[in-house]
């Protein structure tokens, strides 16, 4: 991108363009999985060193792969599938990146543009199918427009609010020769994201951030999506201003979660103290969230006498579902040294009174410990999930460690016991709740962090939903770790049917779940069972220790469920506790509703 | 967000005139729920390289800027106007079949004629008028053909323009 107007240079086919272009946008790495109809991609692989393929089993694999990759690294991750099903099987993964805002470039073959539409074999409607289902796509129809529309993808999928780009390539565009051209530099026609706040609204945002008695600071993935200088402002931000800090399940590790300013994440699974703040903040700072509904509980209760400032890249998130008082769209890191000059320039005091009461509020409400739960340690005994976990953050404590998960109540329990320092450690299916995420996403991490620490805290059931990339683990000799609270269940469709539908628990129950230590041992890889709570660290300690992929069936009490917990429709301050606080009098939940509800 | 007035609105659009993006304009509507009341589309730049998407809806406040913020932030989107916020003018065209002899079939004429709607063609038994006006406009004589044989109608959908010298551009 210097600006230079580009020179043009033909290459023998499509496919050698694109391999070009894909070097020229620093990629290292493709997921993929090949298929008829992008055989010519597949030979200019063959036939080159600086690009490794990676081939996944599946194709919605190879997406969360990318995803995985990117969001531990800030680089687009790259994917590789064919036409028809390889393209419908990567629309979760599309999914799921456009919910989280992963910046995924998906290459997907398609029949001869002379055959499109003539339901031919193997054909798709992939622009029409995943129009929806990412940030944008493409079908390219000519070969003069291939290489531009390659380095058009990789620019909207990386910039703005990342997300998911799809490009559609017909075998007859692959093979036919095409003009190769570097990135040109020009500003693109349409495509304008606003990344730089108005300083009126940052003036606007310091002066209610000053008179604040109650302040609370909100942050989200945003915050990761702008690099880790972001998180490092935050950090910065909030020592400078000693207010407390929450995170959203996709922020985590964006504030230290050992400092003492964290307050834990917040939401329907988040701390008490997070979600009081939350709703008796005056002033509230959200920098890169999205007021989710996960986030939020019931609207109409939600913080309800706060004044509200919103950072956010997107201006369709402003004022989407909460309306706020300071809108301020812009990148998360133009954001935070725009706040921070501001603050420093701005000489009013803050009210430091008010402040120290506000901490004294908080700390009555930490010292609920909302997480506590009790684990017998008597050997023989039953391990309790939350129990596994914090071993597991303790095993780990001082190593480069990447945690990935699927998603239920093990995602939960990860999100609440392990402690994230750093962005970019935390990779979850956050928007779109993919179960059979946190295995390929691990794969991604691994190859993008051969030497690292990388392990998919996993429930018995998500894991099995990706489990044939086992295979890939083996072939690639990636020692990805399989954490799984194995408790038989779907466990939050049972925690949720036990609350909320009378303990009926329609199809929630892992019957025939394979022996995974067996099933471990077919792929390659190693396999081990904690039972009882005197098993545990040992099975923690030789997971770490071996180098190969290894499954680790943690066997965990099965009626464990995740608090505190704002029930759906709910307030923040209607939150449930778990049984460690019964009968501690929980604000704005009768005992009728704890019955119900 | 369901709280609040509900207003119509006229939104322009200048979009990159390429496969897809009035399905793309489609599928946000449809997606997150929004109402289309009306919708027109088509090249306005002479070498073809632009569209104009006008488009009528309906909803609250709120929900009008989301529908503005997130055209705004479609790919191929150049400009979102909300024409409806200032002084706009808006048009659309009808293609009106009415059947009948008699006196309905003169007083079918006489009603176009006070409508300024052209007859485009006849039968013995038959006119097709054009008409062009804002949508009440239409509206209303539509209704007053419905008894008098009216069999068909094909509308354009409105497209609209800012008054004064402000532009899209």
């Amino acid at each position: 991108m210097d600006g230079t107007i580009a020179t043009t240079e033909l290459m023998n086919s499509g496919a050698e363009a694109i391999l070009r272009a894909l070097k020229a946008q620093g990629v290292d790495t493709i997921f993929g999985y090949p298929g008829g109809a992008v055989l010519p991609i597949y030979d200019a692989i063959f036939q080159q060193n600086e690009i490794r393929h990676i081939l996944v089993r599946h194709e919605q694999a190879a997406v969360h792969a990318a995803e995985g990759y990117a969001r531990s690294t800030g680089k687009v991750g790259v994917v590789l599938v064919t036409s028809g099903p390889g393209a419908t099987n990567a629309v979760t993964g599309l999914v799921d990146a456009l919910m989280d805002s992963i910046p995924v470039v998906c290459l997907t073959g398609q029949v001869p543009t002379h055959l499109i539409g003539n339901d031919a074999f193997q054909e798709a409607d992939t622009t029409g199918i995943t129009r929806q289902a990412t940030k944008h796509n493409y079908l390219v129809k000519k070969s003069t427009d291939l290489v531009r529309v390659i380095h058009e993808a990789f620019l909207v999928a990386r910039t703005g609010r990342p997300g998911p780009v799809v490009v559609d390539l017909p075998k007859d565009i692959l093979i036919a020769p095409a003009p190769y051209h570097d990135p040109n530099g020009q500003p693109h026609r349409s495509y304008r994201p606003c990344t730089e706040p108005d300083p009126a609204r940052i003036k606007e945002a310091v002066a209610l951030l000053k008179r604040a008695k109650r302040p609370v600071v909100y942050a989200g993935g945003g915050i990761i999506n702008a690099g880790p200088e972001a998180s490092r402002l935050l950090t910065e931000f909030v020592r400078l201003t000693g207010f407390p800090c929450t995170n959203t399940l996709m922020g985590l590790g964006t504030y230290p979660a050992s400092d003492p300013l964290f307050l834990g994440m917040l939401g329907m699974h988040g701390t008490y103290e997070a979600n009081l703040a939350m709703h008796g903040c005056d002033v509230m700072l959200n920098i890169g969230a999205r007021f989710d509904d996960r986030v939020t509980g019931r609207l109409s209760a939600f913080s309800p006498n706060s004044k509200k400032i919103h950072a956010d890249i997107d201006p369709a998130n402003i004022n989407k579902s909460v309306v706020v008082d300071v809108p301020v769209v812009g990148d998360a890191l133009a954001v935070l040294k725009a706040l921070i000059g501001a603050w420093k320039a701005d000489s009013t005091p803050t009210d430091k009174d008010a402040l120290v009461q506000w901490w004294a509020q908080i700390d009555v409400w930490r010292a609920k410990q909302s997480l506590r739960y009790t684990q017998n340690r008597d050997p023989g005994s039953i391990i309790k999930p939350q129990y596994a976990i914090e071993q597991l953050y303790k095993a780990t404590r001082g190593r480069e460690t990447f945690i990935t998960t699927e998603v239920g109540q093990h995602q939960m329990w990860a999100a609440q016991y392990f402690k994230f320092d750093k962005p970019n450690h935390w990779m979850t299916s956050g928007g779109l709740g993919t179960m059979g995420y946190g295995l390929p996403a691990a794969m991604g991490v691994q190859v993008a962090h051969p030497d690292a620490l990388v392990i998919d805290i996993a429930g018995e059931a998500s894991t099995l939903m990706n489990i044939q990339e086992m295979g890939t683990l083996a072939q690639y000799r990636l020692p990805v770790k399989i954490f799984i609270l194995n408790n038989h269940y779907m466990g939050m469709v049972r925690q949720w049917q036990e609350l909320l539908h009378g303990s009926r628990y329609s199809n929630s129950y892992s019957d025939a779940l394979p022996d995974f230590v067996k099933l471990a041992e077919s792929f390659h890889a190693v396999g081990l069972r904690a039972e009882k709570v005197d098993d545990l660290d040992r099975v923690i300690a030789e997971m770490i220790a071996v180098d190969k992929p290894v499954i680790a069936d943690i066997c965990v009490d099965e009626k464990e469920n995740v608090f505190p917990m704002i029930p759906s429709g709910a307030a923040h301050n209607e939150m449930l506790l778990g049984p460690e606080h019964k009968g501690e009098g929980q604000p704005g939940v009768t005992d009728a509703g704890m019955a119900l509800v | 967000m369901a709280n609040g007035n509900l207003r119509s609105a006229t939104i322009s659009v200048l979009v990159e005139n390429e496969s897809g993006v009035l399905a793309r304009v489609i599928g946000l509507f449809s997606g997150r729920g929004y109402n289309i009341d009306s919708l027109t589309v088509a090249p306005v730049e002479r070498d073809g390289s632009k569209s104009r998407i006008t488009v009528v809806t309906q909803g609250t406040e709120l929900v009008i800027e989301q529908i503005k913020a997130q055209l705004d932030r479609l790919v191929p989107v150049y400009k979102v106007l909300d024409l409806s916020e200032g002084p706009h003018l808006a048009r659309e065209l009808a293609l009106i079949k009415v059947l009948g002899t008699g006196e309905k079939r003169a007083e079918a004429l006489r009603l176009a004629d006070a409508f300024r709607a052209r007859v485009i063609d006849a039968t013995t038994e038959s006119f097709t008028f054009e008409l062009t006006g804002a949508t009440d406009k239409l509206d209303a004589f539509l209704d007053l053909m419905r008894p008098l044989g009216l069999v068909e109608v094909s509308r354009t959908g409105v497209a609209a323009i800012a008054r004064g010298v402000k532009t899209i551009g």
